[in-house]
Parts: structure tokens; sequence; C-alpha cells
């Protein structure tokens, strides 16, 4: 399902050379990946409802100057003034948060995770509810996959931080407290 | 403004590490937090975990990504001594980091952040800033050496030759030396070359608090063509900023220590490399005295190289220079100035300023005293200093990666009668 629509999209992107287009245009096409309500339904794609502000337009600043290298985001973001960054951010951050996994959690990984989350202090940085703040990320309801993909690109040094915070946290961390953490953080609301 | 002496801290911190060393708490021992509902079971890596709300707060400040517009700069609110002037020099850099001067006046600004290193070019008074190289990954450190600039990344090093000639058209940086490891966590770099002509830097300990693999923690100095790397120092775990005594030619660099042991230890350091193949403490030992929790056990501070002396805790010293200049006062000559960017791991912030060291004829260290004040207000950023360098007409920039703008202090004809 990913390959086809990030697929088409990426189709769309060439053809039309987004890279061209202004801001507004633009927006039909992030929404088509990232989901038109905040919550996106494309594995490895991140939901976007309720980010920080700040925390977006710095990712769309990284993406523009190429700080992290990965399309389609180069190109998406691709010549975007700074005050574009800034309008797309403030619109992005009011999509409403996305929804979280919604099953029974395993009460066990969920404690085990809870307890990594407080002694690695997630929950002062992204706060108590996980909601995030000003250059740190909204966690609650964040896709699962995407969670696991970011926070082992983080511990390979192949996921770009504006700053090196993540670096610095996951230099304690292993791979099953990533899968721990991301299980316990997408069923957060 | 007091800083602890160094007696005193030492007194100070002795104390606490006497208290502490008797009745070491071990996690089983000590009490869980009176927050908790429940106590937490012996061994709990949550017992001594801080659990205020207040600390629950402390979080790493972000640096605007966007540099300030250029009537939005605090100038009003910064201030240095009677006598001293303090004005705009350039802006418009976003997360302007470390300075180097270049033989026809040109100033080169590296970025930790961001992907540029920047020229600024005085035309009579005015102030011109020009991108002179970007697509690089933290280019945070910047050098210059006959005509060469010379930009370290992340992990590798690179020059551009003759760049004040070519300002307006320069070429690609060519790299001259990489592999070095890519850890983010105090990965960025300040470089500077010694009076040996060789270009110095650091490989950062790639975590808050750890044993670091071997090469890490490490003070570098390298051939300005790349080759003949050798390690020089060890237990330096983060060090943005470094110069050479006028006379000694000793190397004077300063260190930030480790955070969320306590809000008020470990102090950041000002050090004094003597000789090669000295241990300055970290892991195991901060401040010169203090044992670390972890990685102190079956160790001595004694062990080490201490520091000359204490920057304050969290208060982010990073930049620093011997003042070398002429205008100042005469009690500036040869000291030492040291922007103190400030804090994140503390409720009540420290920092966000420029301190001037008194540094004594034996090279040790005296009292410290304010010198560029009012980038903290009521405990919040209105700009934060990191590097510091000295013009030929004796000012002091100031580079100020919150506001991506550049200041300039300069002495005014009272200003030396001010300081008698």
């Amino acid at each position: 399902m990913r390959s086809l629509a990030v697929g088409a999209i990426l189709a769309g992107l060439a053809a039309h050379t987004v890279g061209a287009q202004p801001l507004d245009a633009r927006l039909p096409t992030c929404l088509a990946c990232h989901g038109e309500n905040g919550t996106s339904q494309l594995p490895d794609i991140p939901s976007l409802g309720a980010q920080p502000a700040f925390y977006v337009t710095v990712q769309l600043l990284m993406f523009r100057d190429k700080l992290r290298v990965t399309e389609p985001m180069n190109e998406m973001a691709k010549g975007l003034t700074d005050a574009d960054l800034q309008k797309a951010a403030d619109i992005i951050s009011k999509l409403p948060p996305p929804q979280p996994v919604a099953d029974n959690p395993d009460p066990a990984r969920m404690d085990k995770a809870r307890a990594l989350s407080q002694q690695h202090r997630c929950n002062f940085c992204h706060q108590a509810n996980y909601a995030g703040q000003e250059n740190v990320p909204r966690l609650a309801g964040q896709r699962e996959d995407y969670l696991l993909k970011a926070l082992r690109g983080y511990k390979d040094n192949s996921r770009r931080g504006y700053d090196a915070q993540m670096s610095e946290v996951v230099y304690d961390l292993k791979d099953e407290d990533f899968v721990e953490l991301a299980y316990f953080l997408a069923r957060q609301k | 403004m007091t800083y602890p002496s160094l007696r005193q801290s030492l007194v100070l911190a002795g104390t606490i590490g006497a208290l502490l060393g008797a009745a070491w708490p071990t996690a089983a021992q000590q009490p869980a937090p009176a927050q908790q509902a429940a106590p937490l079971p012996p061994g709990s890596p949550l017992i001594g975990r801080p659990d205020t709300a207040d600390a629950k707060r402390l979080a790493p400040v972000p640096a605007p990504p966007l540099a300030a517009a250029a009537d939005k700069l605090p100038v009003d609110k910064l201030k240095a001594p009677k006598g001293f002037k303090v004005e705009v020099y350039a802006s418009g850099m976003p997360n302007a980091r470390s300075l180097a001067l270049g033989d026809k006046g040109t100033v080169f600004v590296g970025s930790r952040l961001q992907d540029k290193v920047y020229a600024i070019v005085d035309k009579g008074g005015k102030r011109e800033v020009k991108i002179i190289a970007s697509g690089l990954y933290r280019p945070n450190g910047v050098a210059f050496k006959n005509g060469t600039l010379y930009i370290m990344e992340l992990s590798q090093l690179s020059k551009i030759d003759n760049i004040e000639d070519k300002l307006d058209n320069p070429p690609k940086p060519t790299v001259i030396l990489d592999g070095l490891p890519k850890d983010e966590a105090h990965g960025w770099k300040y470089i500077a070359i010694g009076p040996d002509n060789k270009l110095y830097f650091e490989i950062g300990q790639p975590c808050n608090n750890c044993l670091p693999p071997e090469g890490y923690a490490t003070m570098r100095r390298v051939n300005l063509d790349g080759t003949g790397m050798e390690t020089i120092a060890q237990g330096i775990r983060n060090t943005v900023g470094f110069d050479w005594h006028p006379t000694s030619k000793e190397l004077y660099f300063t260190d930030n220590s480790r955070d969320w042991m306590s809000e008020d230890l470990p102090n950041d350091e000002l050090n004094r490399m003597t000789k090669v193949g000295q241990h300055f403490g970290s892991p195991f030992c901060y401040q010169g005295n203090l044992p670390d929790q972890e990685f102190g056990w079956g160790r001595k501070c004694e062990e080490f190289t201490p520091p000359i002396a204490l920057m304050g805790p969290h208060t982010a010293a990073l930049g620093m220079k011997f003042y070398t200049g002429n205008s100042f006062p005469a009690k500036y000559k040869n000291q030492i100035l040291v922007a103190r960017h400030g804090s994140w791991n503390k409720t009540n912030k420290l920092g966000g300023d420029v301190v001037l060291v008194n540094i004594k004829k034996d090279g040790s260290a005296g009292p410290i005293e304010p010198f560029l004040t009012g980038f903290l207000e009521n405990n919040s950023y209105v700009g934060r200093p990191v590097d510091v360098m000295v013009m030929k007409d004796g000012s002091v920039l100031v580079s100020d990666d919150w506001n991506g703008a550049v200041w300039r202090v300069s002495a005014g004809g009272n200003a030396r009668t001010a300081a008698r």
C-alpha cells in the first residue's frame, strides 16, 4: 500500500516539480501522505497532527536546506521561504492529534516502557503527556513503526536531529528498549 | 555578581564529597522520592531520579532556526563595563557560532545547526554578509592561516585556499581529513591553529556521562595538510573553545561538565594544558575534586589534572580568547574572555554572558568578573554568546547563535579612565 501511494505521489512530484509550486499548492500533497486529519495511514510515514510549530519549522528547514537528506521531503520543501516554513508549521500544528492505537495493550509491556521512559527522562523534554514542546516533537499517538524507525535512526546516526540531544539520550538504550517505547507511545492519547 | 573562588568551591565540593563519600546511599538504601505513591523497589533505576515539577521542566533550550531581524536585536539589553560600547557587527546569520579572522579583515562564521559558513566583509564601516560555503554538516569549526580557511564539520576537515580573494565566487571546500567519528553527541567541533602550526580539535564524549570508547573525549592535533594526527590529551568531555597564552604558548581550553548530577554541581571548567598526555578527569572526576557518582568508584581525583578555574555550574563555557589587543584598558591584557552560552539543566539559569578571567603572571587563574551581560533576562534568553574574537583594532567580537548575529564591543576613550 505504501509503495503504491508514495510511488504515485513521487510520480506526481516529478511531473509537476513540486519545488516550483507555491506553498498552498503543495499542502494537499503533504496531507495525501501524512493524512488529512493529523493521522498518517501509511507505514513509516509520520502523523503530523498537533506537532509543535517550532519543531515543524525546524524539520522543514532541515529538509529545505538538506540537513536531513530524504526524498520526497527535500523536493517537498525545496525553495520554501522562511515565512513559508513558519506558515506551514502553523497549519500543521493545528491538525488534530493523531489517533493512538486502540487495542488492549499488554500491561506488562506498558509498565516496562513507562519505567524506561521515566528512567531516561523522555517524559521531561517530551512532557508527561508526550505532547512535546517547542523543538521537542509530540510522541503521543505517533505511528509505532515510525517511532521505532526514528529511535533506530538516532542510534545509528542515520537520522539527523537539529541538535544532538536524541543521540545523547539513546546512547544508553538498546533496540529492545526502542521496541517497547514505540509500543507504549503509539498507545498514548 | 560574585563567582565562587576555586578555594570556596573546593571547600564546598569537598564538604559535599565528604558527606557523600562517607555515607553514599546505595540504590537500595536511598529513600524513594516523596512524590511517588508507592516506594520504588530496591535497585530500581528510578531511585534518585529527579522527580520534582521543576526538574521535569528542564529541557535543552532550542536555538531559533531563523536569524533575528536587524530591528529586533536586543542591542539595548546588553551591558558592558563603563566606557565600553556595544553594537551590532552583523546579523542575518542563522546559528552564528565560531569566529575566525582573515588576514584582510574578513570575519568567518561557522554554524552548528545549519549548513553554512559565512564571511563578513567590512567596507568602511558597512558590513556585508556573504555565504562562502553551504551544504555542509555542522560546520562549527573555522580557522584561518596564511590565506587558507579551514572548516571542520561533524566528522571531516576541509579547506579553501586564498579564500579572501574569492569571497564572491568561492570554490567548494576540499576535504583534507575525514574518517573521524560521526557521533552526534558532543560531536560538533571547535578548531584553532596553534603556535606549532598544527590544527587542534576535540573528539567529544559521545554521551552525557559514560566511559568514552577509545579515542573519544580526547584533544587531537593535525598538520595543516591533514596528515599526522595525534592525540595529546584525554578526559575532556566537550570543549568548544581554546586559545594559547600569548607568552607561555600553553593551551587553555574550556570544558563543559556533565548534566543530571545536580543543579549546582559540577562546574564547567577552564583548563590549562602544560604538556602532552594529561588526563583532565571526565568521566571519573569533574571540576577537579568531584568524583563522579557512577564512574568515580575506585578512582581518585588526584589522578587527573584539575581545572585552573571553575566557570559556574551549567553555564556552558564555550569560546574563549586571550585579550591581546591594545585598545582596552591595561588590566585586560593577556586575560581571558570566556563566552558562557548559558544553562538548560538548571532551574535558575546561569551564564548568558561573557566574563573576564584574570590570569596571573604564573599562568594560573585569579578572580572572574562580568564583561558583557544581559543575554539572560528573567531566566529567559534574549541572546546566547558562543565565541569571542579580538580584532586588529582591539575591539572584541562576540557571536550569538540565538539571534544569528555578531556583536562588537569596543573601548571608548573613557574606558581606560573608568577602569583605573
